[in-house]
């Protein structure tokens, strides 16, 4: 829906065409809105809505497929990847980007995110690093910190007990078909500028067929970290940063002529 | 087309490319491997998407991308990797899309063996996935109906947007015997209605398998049951012989419906009134003229190569009109036609003494 100026006005700012115009049931403070926004925007600026295929996972952002206004399908746990694949090779002329958190992308789907990256498959995901469990009501993620307390780590991740959590950037970055993997943050409004223009150079590796691109994004759960929305995004800078540091993992020289 | 020696699972996967597919995805397991590497060339020679995933559980998931995209899309796998498929399977069931499965089955449980087996007859029929559902299965008895049925399977997938798996054991998938290929048929390109291809010009479409409210849900789930009972309705297949005078009514299916009319036709020459009936719909299963037939005759044999599975769906068929009496080998050894004879001989005695008419 396109959003009108009250008259005598000019319209500075307004909802992508991309987002659905409507309530979401993320919690207060939390990401998910920043990152459906910058992508909503990406999408919007490259023109792309009206050739998108969104693939979305389960977890929090399981109906994000509600707020995009693009096709869409829902995934089983960790297989978005795969569905992705699936959509992409009959749709080759389409944009498909998957939107996954860290559990189903780390954990359930390790196997489906290696793979799609290591065939250089063309598509375009969204990971979401939260470093915990968010639908479920806060467990340990395959991100979760060494130290970090959640429902069922309450004495704080036990390394010896649980290993170490994932740098899956860092992972996806030495595989060959992988053409773009680069690590953001939400925290504050310099990085989400970054992180919006690094979403927009991953679609752009997509339509330019490169290979495989990811954006992850370092993200807040206040609810289930147990703390205020600004302080979770202190606590991103402070404790996610140092453990899953900012930059480019993977950029294939062809990105550079895009 | 003239007929040609083929080996089942060549002739199905070259079927399934003359009938169109789009998409193929599949992991390599014994015995069905012939079929993926049959499709790796053709598909890749006919401009069409063949790709071998990293396991079973991403190989049924690119199928339901695929088939999210109106794409005529299949899979093939033996027995421990479609309990691998069953998650996606469950997810298509629930977001209604029209998918072939081909399930090659093999001895089991566990890692089991690579015999011919029909030890899956439940899991196919009754539990291909969680939540409330089952697909239309078919069961070949031959190569050539291996690839009719195949042909068949695509029609009646996008016919009810419903899923179909072609259930033939490891023998329909080994052996070699003269069949006929159906004409080559292009790739559809029109796109259903429902199909994902980019909100262009159009409101955006959604396939999905959530229903949070109780109500949405059971809404969707009686949407199942109608279209299930539509497809009991109008789709029940089997051949019968010598079901006009028979006092005993043999019931196999695949290679034991097979080799059981061989021992019906052995046993018709030693004099007893024996006839067959094959059913080549597992789901839905023939039970409207089972049920028929059990009005006129004295009991039934079913024999399987399992522990007695489709049995269940005949006692049901029959509903304790006749006795049902059950003969199976398990392992994945197939029962020689011998066995069945003595299978037949014995029970047509004891119907003798418990049935005075």
């Amino acid at each position: 829906m396109t959003i009108q100026a009250p008259e005598g006005m000019e319209l500075i700012y307004s909802r992508p065409e991309s987002l659905v115009d409507m309530h979401t049931h993320y919690c207060p403070g939390c990401t998910h809105g920043i990152a459906h926004r910058i992508l909503g925007e990406a999408l919007d600026e490259l023109g792309m809505r009206e050739r998108t295929i969104l693939v979305a996972p389960v977890g929090c952002s399981v109906f994000a497929y509600n707020y995009f206004n693009t096709d869409a399908c829902e995934a089983s746990h960790g297989r978005a990847p795969a569905m992705a694949t699936g959509v992409k090779r009959t749709r080759p002329d389409n944009i498909v980007v998957t939107y996954q958190g860290d559990g189903d992308l780390a954990a359930i789907g390790t196997a489906e995110i290696i793979h799609a990256a290591a065939r250089g498959e063309q598509i375009t995901t969204i990971f979401i690093n939260n470093a915990i469990y968010g639908m479920t009501g806060g467990q340990m993620a395959p991100t979760t910190l060494p130290g970090q307390k959640t429902r069922s780590s309450p004495d704080g991740r036990d390394v010896e007990i649980a290993g170490f959590p994932i740098r899956m950037s860092e992972v996806l970055a030495t595989l060959s078909g992988a053409a773009y993997i680069v690590r953001r943050s939400l925290h504050d409004v310099k990085n989400i500028r970054k992180a919006k223009k690094a979403i927009i150079t991953a679609l752009r590796v997509q339509e330019a067929g490169l290979g495989f691109s990811m954006v992850e994004l370092l993200s807040s759960c206040p609810t289930n970290w147990g703390i205020q929305p600004d302080d979770a995004l202190e606590w991103i800078e402070e404790h996610m940063v140092p453990y899953y540091p900012l930059g480019d993992y993977k950029v294939i020289e062809a990105v550079a002529n895009l | 087309m003239a007929k040609q020696m083929l080996k089942g699972n060549i002739a199905i996967a070259e079927a399934a490319l003359r009938a169109g597919l789009e998409a193929y995805f599949g992991y390599p397991i014994t015995p069905q491997t012939e079929l993926l590497e049959h499709l790796s060339k053709r598909m890749i020679d006919e401009g069409r998407v063949f790709l071998q995933a990293e396991s079973e559980v991403a190989a049924i998931n690119m199928v339901y991308g695929a088939a999210s995209t109106g794409a005529r899309a299949m899979t093939s796998s033996s027995s421990p990797g479609i309990s691998l498929m069953q998650e996606g399977m469950s997810y298509i069931a629930g977001s209604e899309l029209p998918v072939v499965i081909v399930d090659v089955m093999r001895g089991g449980p566990g890692l089991g063996n690579i015999l011919p087996a029909q030890g899956d007859y439940f899991q196919v029929t009754r539990s291909a996935g969680h939540g409330d559902f089952h697909p239309i299965v078919l069961a070949p008895a031959s190569v050539q109906e291996a690839v009719d049925f195949t042909v068949l399977a695509f029609d009646l997938a996008e016919k009810y947007r419903h899923m179909v798996i072609i259930a033939a054991d490891g023998q329909i998938g080994q052996m070699m015997e003269p069949a006929e290929l159906p004409e080559m048929k292009p790739v559809n390109k029109v796109r259903p209605d429902w199909a994902l291809t980019g909100a262009n010009g159009r409101g955006k479409r959604i396939i999905t398998s959530i229903y949070l409210s109780g109500e949405e849900m059971e809404t969707y789930n009686q949407k199942i049951q109608n279209r299930l009972a539509e497809i009991k309705q109008n789709e029940q297949r089997w051949t019968e012989l010598y079901t006009d005078d028979c006092v005993l009514l043999v019931i196999g299916y695949g290679t034991a419906g097979r080799i059981a009319r061989s021992a019906v036709d052995a046993a018709r020459e030693k004099g007893l009134k024996v006839g067959l009936l094959r059913p080549q719909t597992l789901y839905p299963f023939p039970d409207d003229r089972i049920s028929e037939l059990a009005d006129y005759t004295e009991g039934c044999l079913v024999v399987e190569m399992n522990a007695g599975q489709m049995v269940d769906d005949v006692r049901l068929a029959v509903g304790g009109q006749i006795p049902v009496s059950f003969y199976g080998r398990m392992g994945g050894i197939v029962p020689l036609p011998d066995e069945i004879v003595d299978a037949i001989e014995d029970t047509y005695e004891k119907l003798a003494i418990h049935t005075p008419k």
